[in-house]
């Protein structure tokens, strides 16, 4: 078939899906999706329909990406606009057949807003004053198309880019691809542009294309989202960058903690083999390439591209020295061309809707979207996609809808265990690659944390630290042993035990480690420490010097207590849940913490009835009344 | 590593060996192999190491060194019900810790170990990416978001109650 032709049959199948009279209900059933029970909304979905004989289809979606009003339904019916429905129960479920399809009350008290766009244009629900600040450019298919079925990509515009790459010159591509100002969006933030130039140039043979799917930061979850909501995407900018490099065969390196997106990446290749767009001789072209998906077995480190491309060789994922670069030599010492995921599902954007448009997005030197996985102590948490430039503040506030509970902002943390962590005076930084690393963060992979008061900055440095030293391969004495002594300090102070030169040593060790290490993993590992000891050294001296934790949370430096003021006499909640019976009643009636035998697990703050609130944690330990300091 | 007895290292031995006649003798499939191998028998037991060694021409050693470098290749087995507790960023900000002691202390094991019965073994996992619902815990292939130390007691009684409906 010629690609007219795929594209008309996409067209009319898609047209038919909502404009014959007959209602659509979209569910999101991705990863998160799944977790919040969307697949029992579905079942209960399919017994109310086949109930009252009510006559609707119903797709599967991948998800929007609103993580807090997951799982979310989207009700198409004639003469109405698209509606989208929040936190959907399988409780609700009757009431939305009935009350809106087969009666004419669109349930608003259910609704979050309509959807509008969507149809190749970026979608967004008007009445969320996230929609003025977002650009649903890389996510622009996410929660409205049925990932498994590739005439839906298809008809809102899929493929467009490839066919006119088949028509276009190698040199053309990249020349399209470098005007963009496309940078990687793996965190590193190189021109793609000009790496692509430097592999079609080198003389190895036989090319290579790798998509590094290996999302390993803890927090971010951006690609996940994307492979599981728009495989085809990525698939597409795989090809086309196949084509220009004359390269026959593709990998896609997938974590294995994604098994829904690892599934879905393999419909997705044989869907697309299926229609010819894929597979030999892609739309007649002569051009054939192969695309498999490699799955990853649990190590961070292979999120390195050099160590990613040693473990496809059946290896330990030990990153190497470059040069060589890997477009010279990589996969099997062969020219290599690895991009990440966004970065691939970029490609088709600068191809089809011109290079023009996509560099009329963003600032001079970061051009484009930049997608964060926005999560921690923000009310809105979830994928968010804006045009680069746009500040923390309207990240964090407009879209995020500010911090939770009311609570007050501490700081906020991109970058995942390479990144730093900024206060609240960087909340004004528009998000490009250049202006967060001038504030000593980076934008990495697009992993966004938001803390709060009760978060503590030296244990967000000591869990972050304790990842990299799981993950470090070991290779580099400087990374193995000097990540591994920096959080023997950091877990020293955190205990209480630390001492008033730990401060400056951790900034010692840390430039050395720097500097004494090959990858960036290495390289990076000490950012966090060092971005906390910047801007929150006052709460690293607290720890040291008065034993006393800020946020309340290091367990050595915090005390549970119950006050007698406020203790309800009859009520026994704390008791019953206590694991380690430290808890008993004072003559007088009130509970009575044992501090000897408390293990600090939190059980008695998280039940005591809001309308007592007699729990409380105290640091340092010497505040609790009548407590002898240690 | 586990020790299998006589009859069942005879049985995994022809299982291994079904597996890898589907395999080319490619030292760049040992990483696919591995993962075939532990997704049929939950881990990889030293016979498996053997097999595969001897099948891609590779030492057993060298075999061990890769599988020991990755963290989802286990040498014991996985419990009937593997619990993962996953220890992502946004887990850990939000008590994540908490609900790992508690899941410690209700099955009186520690992470990386399996309770005498083997009906369940102990975790942890490196993020997987549902950090709105976090702290996130996952049994076999079921996610209970939300957790928190009080509601592992919970999550259990619901465990035995299904397996009992079955």
């Amino acid at each position: 078939m010629t690609f007219e032709e795929i594209k008309r049959e996409a067209l009319a199948r898609w047209e038919h899906i909502e404009q014959d009279g007959i209602p659509v209900i979209r569910v999101g059933t991705a990863t998160s999706d799944r977790a919040s029970g969307a697949l029992e909304v579905v079942e209960e979905f399919e017994k109310e329909l086949a109930r009252l004989n009510v006559e609707t289809k119903i797709i599967q979606t991948g998800s929007i990406g609103f993580c807090n009003y997951e799982p979310m339904v989207i009700i198409s019916k004639p003469d109405y606009p698209r509606i989208c429905y929040n936190n959907v129960t399988p409780d609700m479920v009757p009431r939305l057949v009935e009350g809106f399809l087969l009666e004419d009350d669109p349930c608003m008290e259910f609704a979050l807003g309509t959807l509008e766009g969507g149809d190749g244009t970026p979608p967004h629900i008007p009445e969320l004053p996230r929609s003025e600040h977002e650009l649903r450019l890389l996510l622009r298919n996410c929660g409205f198309i049925d990932p498994e079925n590739i005439h839906h990509y298809i008809a809102l515009g899929g493929y467009n880019a490839l066919a006119r790459s088949l028509e276009m010159s190698p040199d053309e591509i990249v020349e399209e691809v470098k005007k963009s100002g496309l940078r990687g969006r793996g965190g590193a933030g190189f021109p793609t542009g000009q790496k692509l130039e430097s592999c079609l140039k080198a003389r190895g043979r036989p090319k290579y294309v790798v998509c590094n799917a290996d999302e390993g930061d803890p927090g971010a979850f951006m690609d996940r989202v994307i492979l599981e909501s728009d495989p085809q995407a990525v698939l597409e900018g795989m090809i086309i960058v196949a084509y220009a490099l004359n390269s026959h065969k593709g990998y896609i390196y997938t974590r294995m903690e994604y098994p829904l997106a690892v599934e879905r990446l393999k419909t997705a290749i044989e869907n697309a083999k299926g229609l010819g767009l894929l597979g030999d001789n892609i739309l007649g072209s002569g051009f054939s390439l192969e695309i498999e998906v490699f799955q990853g077995a649990g190590a961070f480190i292979c999120g390195e591209s050099s160590a990613l491309m040693y473990s496809i060789e059946g290896k330990r994922g030990f990153p190497r020295v470059r040069p060589p670069q890997s477009i010279e030599s990589g996969l099997w010492q062969k020219p290599t061309q690895l991009n990440n995921v966004k970065t691939f599902a970029s490609i088709p954007v600068v191809i089809d809707q011109g290079s023009e448009y996509f560099s009329s997005i963003g600032t001079d030197t970061s051009k484009g979207t930049a997608v964060f996985a926005l999560a921690g102590k923000v009310e809105n948490v979830g994928l968010v996609e804006v045009p680069m430039g746009t500040t923390l503040n309207t990240v964090i506030t407009e879209i995020g809808g500010g911090v939770k509970g009311g609570k007050h902002f501490k700081g906020v943390q991109t970058g995942g265990p390479s990144g730093g962590c900024l206060p609240e005076q960087f909340l004004d930084t528009p998000i490009d690659f250049d202006s967060l690393k001038e504030a000593g963060a980076m934008m990495g992979s697009g992993g966004m944390i938001v803390m709060d008061e009760e978060n503590c900055m030296v244990d967000a440095a000591r869990f972050f630290l304790d990842f990299t030293v799981k993950e470090s391969c070991g290779k580099c004495s400087m990374c193995r042993l000097g990540t591994k002594q920096m959080l023997s300090i950091l877990e020293d102070i955190v205990r209480g035990d630390g001492q008033p030169e730990d401060i400056e040593q951790l900034v010692g060790l840390g430039e050395d480690i720097k500097i004494g290490s090959l990858c960036g993993l290495g390289k990076s590992a000490p950012n966090p420490v060092m971005t906390t000891i910047r801007y929150f050294r006052e709460e690293y001296e607290a720890h040291i010097l008065e034993k006393r934790c800020p946020a309340l949370v290091c367990r050595e430096l915090i005390a549970y207590y119950i006050d007698p003021e406020k203790c309800y006499r009859g009520c026994e909640h704390c008791v019953v849940v206590c694991p380690s019976e430290a808890i008993t009643q004072h003559p007088k009636r009130f509970k009575v913490v044992d501090q000897t035998k408390c293990i600090k697990c939190g059980n008695c703050l998280e039940v005591c009835p809001p309308e007592y609130n007699a729990v409380v944690k105290l640091s340092p330990i010497s505040k609790v009344p009548g407590q002898v300091e240690k | 590593m586990a020790v299998p007895s006589k009859d069942e290292e005879k049985q995994i031995t022809e299982s291994i060996r079904e597996i890898l006649s589907r395999y080319d003798k490619d030292k760049g499939r040992l990483i696919p192999i591995l993962q075939e191998v532990q997704q049929a028998f939950g881990y990889l037991p030293r016979i498996a190491i053997q097999e595969v060694a001897s099948h891609l021409r590779m030492t057993d050693v060298r075999v061990f060194g890769v599988a020991s470098f990755y963290n989802h290749f286990r040498f014991i087995p996985l419990g009937k019900h593997p619990i993962q507790m996953c220890m992502g960023t946004a887990c850990h900000m939000v008590g994540g810790g908490l609900v790992l002691e508690a899941l410690e202390r209700t099955l009186d094991i520690k992470v990386g170990g399996i309770t005498e019965d083997r009906e369940f073994s102990l975790d942890r996992v490196a993020c997987i990416g549902c950090c709105g619902l976090a702290p996130v815990m996952v049994i076999g292939e079921k996610i209970y978001p939300k957790m928190s130390p009080t509601k592992v007691d919970e999550a259990f009684v619901n465990l035995k109650m299904e397996a009992e409906e079955d």
